[in-house]
């Protein structure tokens, strides 16, 4: 039995072959076997998709129709205010086109076995993970223009919660810059300024500079969020920096996750941006309840990262990859593309669709693709 | 390092021998640069020894298939 299902293993895929195993009855005849996989390979390679096939544009428009049906909104969650999330058309656009920034980084973070039960812990861990800046736990800021000082009430109460004490705060800001002279006194930080070429100007500078020092937490992370998910706790995070939480130890580092596809690529790798961008464009597609094939998302996906880095849709993108001027000139912006072609005296082979298209030649799809061939008798 | 290998995410990575490489470039009738890429540095290649000119295997999880394998040619920068 088993030497037959090995025979079939190139001719049919892994997930094929287990399923058949799975409805074949326990007594079957060799020949039967036989008969039922010859029967599946037949029906397998009809289904492929045939040499010359333009899957591409298929996939395009496969992909394109479902998004004028889509919303163009942000989404809020529920009970949070500072907390929304991309979702729709521009969430699609964000992740095909590459985008370093996006607009609404997220992180789910997963805890280990005893943090992820919904205690205490988790409370603290999540106000440890949020980046606290210092103009949110000072309650005023002063300056002292005549011995060039500049003093910080801090709010203990707020301070107590983090665990934070007010010297350690003091710390915090002198460790941002080495021409901060700093003294402590009960709930008041006084920051003496002795930089060259004093002037009211950069005393103010540094003022602003200081209110965003961050005191406690990850840098990037605005808002914690624990939630409850099937019989666990996670943190939902707005803002992201998946590299330093993935070191943490009570972090599981297995399923935490971001949204972020270009923080994915640069610390988990290209294949796991391609699932990534496979996983984050599903998402949007069935959240409208529309249905696209997920082969056409993995095309796309593959595309975006077959350089090994993840590049979008875009002219500086996948486009700017492609070998022919008149294709590229077709995209976006055609005249810089053929004057910088004329100038460095560039070659186009026509070897793809859209230049022969343009030459009014034939294109190489379908039954374009294939040349003819053959023996002059002499 | 070990347990990022572990990532949902990452599927798994196998540095080709000098003869696989060859049968695989033979039986699709490619040479190297035909294949994708991946960067040497790229985080998932951190425990493999690679170098520039390697072909990297990577069996996927496929929604469709069950399990596929890819490849990608390692290159520098």
């Amino acid at each position: 039995m088993e030497e037959i299902y090995k025979e079939y293993e190139d001719k049919l895929n892994p997930a094929m072959l287990q399923e058949i195993r799975a409805n074949v009855p326990e007594k079957i005849s060799h020949e039967k076997l036989k008969q039922i996989l010859d029967k599946a390979v037949e029906i397998y390679d009809g289904s492929k998709v045939s040499p010359g096939e333009c899957i591409g544009l298929i996939a395009a428009q496969s992909i394109g129709e479902p998004g004028t049906q889509m919303v163009l909104n942000t989404f809020h969650f529920a009970g949070v205010a500072e907390m929304n999330v991309t979702m729709g058309l521009p969430r699609i656009i964000e992740v095909l086109d590459a985008t370093k920034n996006i607009s609404t980084p997220m992180m789910e973070i997963y805890l280990k076995k005893p943090y992820c039960d919904g205690g205490e812990e988790i409370k603290k861990i999540a106000l440890s993970i949020k980046e606290i800046k210092l103009k949110d736990v000072a309650t005023e800021f002063s300056i002292n223009i005549a011995d060039f000082t500049i003093t910080i009430t801090v709010d203990e109460e707020k301070i107590k919660n983090l665990s934070l004490t007010v010297s350690q705060v003091g710390k915090a800001i002198g460790k941002f810059s080495k021409n901060l002279d700093i003294k402590t006194e009960k709930n008041v930080i006084v920051a003496k300024v002795s930089q060259k070429g004093e002037s009211i100007n950069t005393l103010y500078k540094v003022k602003e500079k200081i209110k965003e020092v961050s005191i406690s937490g990850m840098k990037g992370i605005k808002q914690v969020l624990p939630v409850r998910r099937g019989d666990e706790y996670i943190i939902l995070t707005a803002g992201s920096n998946i590299k330093t939480i993935l070191q943490l130890e009570y972090v599981d580092a297995e399923r935490t996750i971001t949204n972020d596809i270009a923080e994915i690529a640069d610390v988990l790798g290209i294949e796991a941006a391609r699932e990534a961008i496979i996983n984050e464009v599903k998402k949007v597609i069935d959240s409208q309840g529309l249905k696209v094939d997920i082969r056409h998302i993995m095309l796309v996906a593959d595309t975006m990262c077959v350089s090994g880095k993840v590049k979008g849709i875009t002219r500086y993108g996948v486009v700017s990859e492609k070998s022919s001027v008149l294709a590229r000139a077709s995209f976006e912006t055609p005249l810089k593309h053929i004057i910088r072609a004329a100038v460095v005296g560039e070659e186009d082979m026509l070897t793809s669709v859209i230049e022969n298209v343009m030459l009014n030649q034939p294109i190489p799809i379908g039954t374009g693709l294939p040349g003819l061939r053959s023996k002059i008798r002499k | 390092m070990a347990e990022k290998k572990q990532h949902i995410l990452v599927p798994a990575h196998k540095k080709l021998s000098e003869k696989e490489k060859e049968e695989l470039l033979k039986k699709y009738n490619i040479t190297l640069k035909d294949l994708p890429k991946i960067l040497a540095k790229d985080p998932a290649l951190a425990e493999l020894d690679v170098k520039e000119g390697d072909v990297v295997k990577i069996l996927r999880k496929s929604r469709t298939a069950g399990e596929s394998s890819y490849y990608r040619g390692v290159v520098n920068g």
